[in-house]
């Protein structure tokens, strides 16, 4: 397993990362936001597994399944939030929650 | 060797082409199936890297479970409101490409450079992961460490999902719905209601939600 250098590994996870933070500051659907930012973690899932093969060691990929459960709770959480903003307002879109806003 | 080259090839291709192609999809339900694709590949990734456990779960665990949820309430809102790609924010759209031109730039430049600087820092290289992988095997190799040096996490990971469960939990009671009615009679009104129930009427006149629901159009 050493045809293809670390590096474009990272080099892929580094460019779907700033794809997702990217899309977070321009997308404005909270669902699609939300998305973006699950791209992130992907791409930071990736950075793990990468460091993991380098090193040599199983313990980036544990950190991988922590990052999974963590993401798992925070859409469940999040989802819900955006569930309750759209039944209240009609749309989950991001500049409609304008409450705060002077 | 060569065949790990073009897997990796089709691999960055898929994943780089559905990422972009998120962000130009108008549709919500295309921007989750993208996302999909790009998971997928990375799954693929993690197979090229050894990490078998982890590929596995990425597919079940995040192409599959948190997905669906992610469908689910794509569905529940109207899967027909278009997402107006119009930016009322002047400006907003370049100076976010600026940016994230700028912060792909920074990770770049860090992994270019950083790369030899870290492949040096550990105890064995590719090889040693694949001994692993071979003696103990991947599954077994990942338990040891996680049920060894990891339990207090792992344990503490358990308290994050009831934490959640139960913060959902309460956040999609109906509101004005105290629970101050006696369970023995949850008879009429509220029964052959679906489980996201109100999700129409955004009032607290169940009735009347019950009503607008079931000709299935949300808000």
């Amino acid at each position: 397993m050493n045809g293809v250098d670390p590096g474009f590994y990272l080099v892929l996870a580094a460019l779907m990362f700033t794809i997702g933070v990217v899309g977070v500051l321009t997308r404005r659907n909270a669902i699609v936001m939300f998305m973006f930012i699950e791209l992130m973690l992907n791409a930071v899932n990736l950075v793990f597994v990468t460091f993991a093969r380098m090193h040599g060691e199983v313990a980036g990929q544990v950190l991988v399944f922590f990052v999974l459960v963590v993401a798992a709770a925070e859409v469940v959480v999040g989802l819900a939030i955006i569930l309750l903003i759209a039944r209240r307002r009609g749309t989950a879109d991001v500049d409609e929650a304008s409450l705060l806003r002077w | 060797m060569n065949l790990e080259v073009i897997v990796f090839g089709v691999m960055f291709v898929v994943a780089l082409g559905c990422s972009m192609a998120m962000l130009f999809a108008p549709n919500a339900v295309h921007v989750a199936l993208f996302l999909v694709g790009s998971q997928v590949a990375l799954a693929v990734a993690f197979l090229l890297q050894g990490a078998f456990f982890v590929a596995i779960v990425q597919i079940i665990v995040y192409a599959g479970a948190i997905m669906v949820l992610f469908l689910f309430v794509i569905m529940l809102l109207g899967v027909d409101k278009r997402e107006a790609l119009t930016e009322p924010l002047a400006g907003q759209r370049p100076f976010a490409l600026g940016l994230g031109a700028l912060l792909a730039a920074q990770v770049l430049y860090v992994v270019l450079r950083g790369v030899d600087f870290v492949a040096g820092g550990g105890e064995g290289g590719p090889e040693a992961l694949e001994a692993v992988n071979q003696d103990p095997g991947n599954v077994k190799a990942l338990a040891n460490v996680l049920f060894s040096r990891y339990l207090l996490p792992f344990e503490v990971t358990s308290i994050l999902l009831v934490v959640a469960i139960v913060g959902v939990m309460v956040l999609a009671r109906r509101i004005g719905d105290t629970g101050s009615r006696p369970i023995s009679q949850p008879s009429e009104s509220d029964g052959p209601q679906p489980i996201g129930a109100g999700s129409a009427g955004a009032q607290p006149g169940a009735v009347a939600s019950a009503g607008a629901q079931s000709q299935g159009e949300p808000a």
